[in-house]
């Protein structure tokens, strides 16, 4: 695996105006990571994801997309590496006017030159690698919570992007789908070596799958710990244990 | 080793070569960059027909430089051919991700198939579909009504629940927020009346008789009907909206898990709002169109001041006021009655926010113009 650095987050600071979420943020997201971004509720993880896809223009600091800085490059550099990223939102943001087929069609229409078939051949792969076979003409209003996030799973893969940014994945979803979840995001990593982004509560996953990890705490409004999610269980900050040992330390 | 790059033209294209080995094996081989940025073979081409006395399929990518999505889909679809054809299928010979992934796709944890159910309607079925959705919705309006009425009988009795804080803020925004685009339109509806009277009125030197066409068509009827249109765009679709935006989020199914009448708590305060302030803004607007007609005549058509003040006072009786106050409720109640009742019945997504919005003020007047008609019919058949 290249552990060339494909994101670098550099003395980032997100606010809201005077209300500083998180302060001093460095950290370095490698080639083919699973990178897992942990935190109690309502740290700012969101947030810092938010930074992280050209969202929401840090109060300071830089973002760099291989070496680029995003906020300095020009609109349509920025459009330029905004399409290397695949994003599966929190509430699965898909489209509720398209079917899901029309949901992943469309960021293949607006960037590729594929057939109807090809279309419809991608589309259904992307849908039965999350579980969905069949689920072309559904509505997003006529599914469970669930399946909308994996449909808004396979919408983010639908380009087979550089990065995938991935909100609370298995939130909503029964054990045995998010542990397919899981495999599926190691095999996206390991078959096309996607450097993943994962925003996760969810401990059993992020000890799972979590190559490397850092931990945002919502007192000091900062970054308390980095490194692979399994070593910060033994050695990480009391915070961090405590999180990890859902309270048990 | 992929690549997620669209747009790779320089690297080598894709080939792919089959081989018939004994046995009734084909082996298919495929070569170069096999990828989204490309216009693929369809997998019947690759497998094609003619292909014939062939038991099972290898392949072989030893030369593959690159793949993503685009072959895997076809490979997806060159399985299913195979499976049509009771073909056997060797995967050693693709690279161990493509296997990997592939498999994933094919296990589904506990998820059925998903099918669309019914059939493409014709023109005629589906003007017929139509038909009966529109009449099938009488009795969901009816219930509403039933179920409003209920609650106005909760409130009297003093049973029903809901926040009075809710009640002033919904009177708040309706009433003193919507003065400024009431005062606009009565204005130029006034406006509008008199010189539309003068145009006839100067034939037969009657100008003075603006006075009496402005004040008691303000007052009687364009007020009411010009305010309860505003109303309808302005309030009603926001009715619609905001109740459907709480559809979307579950939170009217948090009401009844909690035994609270969502009637009670959210479509009380907006009828009453509503009631109590069309009219006051319907008084208003009268006010205002007349205050435009008096200012066309003393300007351009040379009537004096105290002369239509003075004829004014004559032509308005406290009956008109009292009509145009009525319709003004009644204006008030149909256009709260469809926000609330298309809000209610929203689905569950973005999309039938916007209808329900729609559909609240495409009710909201067409109740609106019904109500106006039956009661003008009244009122002149009482003589009043």
């Amino acid at each position: 695996m290249n552990a060339a650095p494909h994101i670098e987050v550099r003395d980032v600071t997100m606010a809201y105006g005077d209300f500083v979420i998180q302060r001093d943020l460095n950290f370095v997201i490698n080639r083919g990571d699973i990178f897992v971004i942990m935190g109690g509720s309502g740290c700012g993880k969101t947030t810092v994801m938010r930074a992280l896809i050209g969202l929401q223009r840090p109060a300071k600091g830089a973002v760099f997309y291989g070496g680029e800085d995003f906020w300095k490059v020009e609109h349509e550099e920025q459009e330029r590496l905004k399409r290397r990223l695949g994003i599966m939102f929190q509430g699965g943001a898909l489209w509720s006017s398209m079917t899901l087929g029309e949901n992943i069609a469309l960021p293949l229409k607006e960037y590729t030159d594929l057939s109807p078939r090809q279309l419809a051949e991608i589309i259904s792969f992307k849908l039965a690698l999350v579980g969905l076979t069949g689920f072309e003409d559904f509505y997003p209003s006529e599914l469970s919570g669930g399946m909308k996030k994996r449909a808004a799973l396979a919408r983010a893969m639908a380009l087979d992007p550089d990065i995938l940014v991935i909100d609370e994945p298995s939130s909503g979803l029964d054990p045995p789908t998010a542990r397919h979840l899981d495999d599926l995001i190691i095999e996206l990593r390991d078959s096309l070596e996607t450097t993943i982004v994962v925003i996760s509560h969810d401990l059993a996953s992020i000890l799972a799958i979590g190559s490397n990890s850092i931990f945002l705490d919502t007192e000091t409004h900062t970054m308390i710990n980095s490194g692979k999610p399994k070593d910060a269980v033994a050695s990480g900050d009391p915070k961090v244990r405590h999180f990890l040992t859902r309270g048990a330390e | 080793m992929a690549s997620n790059r669209l747009h790779n033209s320089d690297e080598e294209k894709y080939r792919f070569e089959t081989h018939r080995k004994g046995d009734g094996l084909l082996e298919i081989s495929f070569v170069g960059r096999w990828c989204l940025d490309q216009d693929l073979p369809a997998a019947a081409v690759i497998l094609a027909e003619k292909e014939e006395g062939i038991r099972s399929l290898s392949f072989n990518t030893t030369q593959l430089t690159d793949w993503d999505t685009g072959f895997l889909a076809i490979l997806r679809a060159l399985f299913t051919l195979g499976g049509e054809r009771d073909l056997s299928i060797d995967q050693e010979g693709l690279p161990k991700g493509v296997r990997h992934l592939l498999a994933m796709a094919s296990a589904v944890p506990g998820q059925e198939a998903g099918k669309r159910g019914g059939t493409k309607q014709n023109f005629v079925s589906r003007i017929g579909a139509a038909t009966i959705d529109f009449f099938s919705g009488a009795p969901e309006m009816l219930h509403f009504l039933g179920e409003i009425t209920v609650s106005f009988g909760r409130l009297i009795t003093g049973r029903a629940r809901f926040r009075f804080s809710d009640l002033w803020w919904e009177i708040e925004e309706v009433g003193p927020r919507a003065l400024v685009i009431v005062s606009v339109i009565s204005f130029l509806v006034g406006l509008i009346l008199a010189y539309l009277g003068a145009d006839q009125l100067r034939l037969v030197g009657a100008q003075i008789f603006i006075a009496d066409l402005v004040a008691i068509g303000m007052v009687r009827e364009v007020g009411a009907l010009m305010t309860g249109i505003i109303i309808a765009g302005r309030t009603g679709a926001a009715f619609a909206a905001q109740l459907g935006t709480m559809q979307v989020n579950e939170e009217i199914d948090a009401f009844k898990s909690l035994g609270i009448s969502p009637i009670d708590f959210l479509v009380l305060p907006r009828m009453l709002a509503l009631m109590l302030m069309v009219p006051l803004l319907t008084l208003y607007a009268g006010f205002v169109g007349m205050f435009a007609g008096a200012l066309v005549s003393v300007t351009i058509f040379d009537v004096g001041m105290f002369e239509y003040y003075t004829e004014t006072l004559r032509a308005l009786e406290v009956k008109h006021f009292l009509v145009g106050l009525s319709k003004g409720s009644v204006y008030g109640a149909m256009v709260a009655y469809a926000g609330c009742l298309r809000g209610m019945q929203c689905g569950r997504s973005a999309e039938s926010v916007g209808e329900a919005a729609t559909s609240a003020v495409v009710t909201g007047i067409l109740l609106i113009t019904i109500v106006a008609s039956i009661m003008t019919i009244i009122f002149y058949r009482l003589g009043i």
